[in-house]
């Protein structure tokens, strides 16, 4: 039989595919937005993500809807899970810290700065002032940074094509700096079990100097952009209510939190890396809207500036790292011309240190929120048990209450400005 | 330290009264939960708080209404082949004290622990996270599937006993 005969013989049965139907009838079996009602004739599910240019990595929200408004909605998270906690076990405590900056790579020098507080506090370690004063002025370098890429991806989401382009050419003078001081432009590592990895270089307080001086001006010409314009103002303003009960309820943190009217900041309430030294306001606002938290992130920005010139004004001179052998790689020059370093860095190198055993939670405000490591040891030279708490994966559970009763549209600009990063949520 | 489910003593029984006595100095809310500690560690100036594991949900509730407001989270360890195995540690934060204590329930293999999903929503992915990667379940939970692995995975890839590496 030929193959044109055999093409005759195919029923209009064999030819069916499945249906949009069947397949949407078969991704609600499995994932089932929690409380919803089974699908009926009045409501839609909807499946947006994980491709979806909004949802800034790879997030799969299972929306239901009745008509364009929201019923329910259930993120599906795990896409980019890639077992990060369950390697650090397998690493020596220095070796974790690369592996850090890959969760949230928007903030890696807040990652790194949890990270090493947490370890810090298992060893008693004391910090030299010289490098707490650098870890500040780069956690709020990176805060900038972080919040110049929200701020460029909301507008884009929004409509607003433009301000991605203004907000991306700070960004990059940013990522400049933060190459000229550790090599990289975003997977740092900066900053190290102990105090921070290098000496700034010469020129480079200059470079930051006159990035500072310049920024304000800038943050006003994003405003300048953006505030004035009525279809920014209709898209933000009463969308996306988050009450302050529910932020608390829902375990919400960081601008979002602030944006609910808790004036509740890690940095300012309880103080870590000296920031105790700084004079800073913490931005609150009581709109609960998205638009409350893109005011309140907006002055952050300006918040930073103000404490990253302190930084730079009131940086002490002395050591960058701590005064413990066994713990910090020594000098280049020390380790070719003393035997006890030669004996500390082969060590360091081959075995790691050891830990004394214990528990220990460090907490820092990240950009996104309150970042928590809780480190646990077991007195061997590789963690027990690295955990992080990242802000994005609870203030991701609030975003059902936030888009309830919404129009579908609105998801776009609520994710936007909740500023999630999916590698921090899936770790 | 005493194993705190076979032998609950008081925080003073565990660690003498200066410990305690420095803790308290610190977080003198905590008496508010005096009722449900079965062990207590004051160590690098964090407050570890043993609680049995069918008192958590009161545990909670008591230290809610101490004013330890805000659920930071929920992990475990797995301290395999040691038993208890499991170690759940809530970490609870104060807006107004300012100050976290970290409340501890240890677990057996297969035991399950109540949900605290009730006093503090934000617990939901905590939980099923914990559900997932360790295999603890917690019951009364709304919605307890796997949230990082795919629905069909088979094992818990936090637990000790699977390897980093290789074929399980």
């Amino acid at each position: 039989m030929s193959p044109i005969e055999q093409l005759e013989e195919i029923t209009a049965e064999d030819m069916k595919i499945p249906g949009v139907a069947d397949v949407v009838r078969e991704s609600v079996t499995h994932h089932k937005p929690h409380g919803s009602d089974p699908v009926s004739d009045q409501t839609m599910i909807l499946n947006m993500g994980p491709q979806h240019p909004s949802t800034h990595g790879v997030l799969r929200l299972v929306v239901e809807l009745d008509g364009e408004t929201v019923i329910s909605l259930a993120p599906d998270i795990g896409y980019l899970h890639t077992g990060i906690e369950k390697t650090c076990e397998a690493k020596f405590y220095a070796q974790v810290t690369p592996m850090t900056d890959r969760i949230d790579y928007l903030c890696p020098m807040t990652n790194n700065t949890a990270y090493a507080l947490a370890v810090e506090k298992l060893l008693e370690l004391e910090i030299p002032e010289r490098a707490q004063y650098i870890r500040v002025l780069f956690n709020e370098l990176t805060r900038i940074q972080s919040h110049l890429v929200w701020l460029g991806t909301h507008a884009m989401d929004i409509g607003a094509l433009t301000v991605f382009l203004y907000c991306f050419r700070e960004r990059e003078a940013l990522l400049r700096i933060f190459e000229g001081v550790s090599g990289q432009r975003m997977m740092t590592s900066f900053v190290r079990i102990g105090g921070v990895s290098l000496e700034l270089p010469s020129g480079l307080i200059g470079e930051i100097r006159a990035f500072l001086k310049d920024f304000p001006s800038k943050i006003a010409e994003y405003e300048g952009l953006l505030n004035g314009n009525p279809i920014w103002q209709s898209r933000l303003k009463g969308v996306g209510i988050l009450s302050a009960e529910d932020a608390v309820a829902l375990g919400v943190t960081g601008p979002p939190m602030r944006a609910s009217g808790i004036d509740f900041d890690v940095r300012r309430d309880m103080p870590y890396s000296g920031y105790e030294k700084f004079k800073f306001d913490v931005p609150v606002s009581t709109g609960n809207d998205v638009w409350a938290r893109y005011i309140v992130r907006m002055q952050e920005m300006r918040e930073s500036v103000r404490i990253c010139q302190q930084a730079l004004d009131g940086m002490p001179d002395g050591r960058i790292t701590a005064d413990a052998p066994k713990i910090i790689l020594p000098d280049r020059e020390q380790m070719k011309t003393q035997m006890e370093s030669l004996i500390h860095h082969f060590k360091i190198v081959t075995e790691g240190f050891a830990v004394p055993a214990g528990e220990a939670t460090s907490s820092v405000e990240a950009p996104h929120g309150m970042m928590n490591y809780y480190v646990v040891s077991d007195g061997t030279a590789k963690p027990y048990r690295v955990h992080m708490r990242n802000a994005d994966f609870a203030n991701l559970q609030a975003l059902e209450t936030m888009c309830k009763g919404r129009q579908i549209a609105d998801v776009v600009a609520v994710i936007g400005s909740i500023d999630v990063v999916l590698g921090a949520i899936d770790r | 330290m005493t194993d705190p489910i076979t032998n609950p003593a008081t925080p003073e029984a565990c660690f003498g009264k200066e410990a305690v006595a420095l803790a308290l100095a610190d977080h003198a809310a905590v008496q508010g939960l005096a009722d449900y500690i079965v062990d207590a560690k004051w160590d690098r100036k964090e407050l570890t708080l043993t609680v049995a594991p069918e008192n958590i949900v009161a545990a909670c509730k008591a230290a809610q209404g101490a004013g330890y407001n805000f659920f930071e989270d929920v992990t475990a360890v797995d301290w395999y082949p040691a038993e208890p195995r499991f170690q759940l540690s809530y970490s609870l934060l104060s807006h107004k004290l300012k100050q976290r204590i970290r409340v501890v329930a240890r677990l057996n293999e297969g035991q399950s622990i109540v949900s605290i999903t009730a006093v503090w929503p934000s617990a939901n992915f905590y939980e099923r996270e914990v559900f997932d990667l360790f295999g603890v379940p917690f019951t009364g939970h709304p919605n307890l599937t796997r949230i990082m692995m795919p629905e069909n995975w088979e094992g818990h890839p936090l637990r000790k006993d699977y390897p980093v590496e290789g074929y399980r």
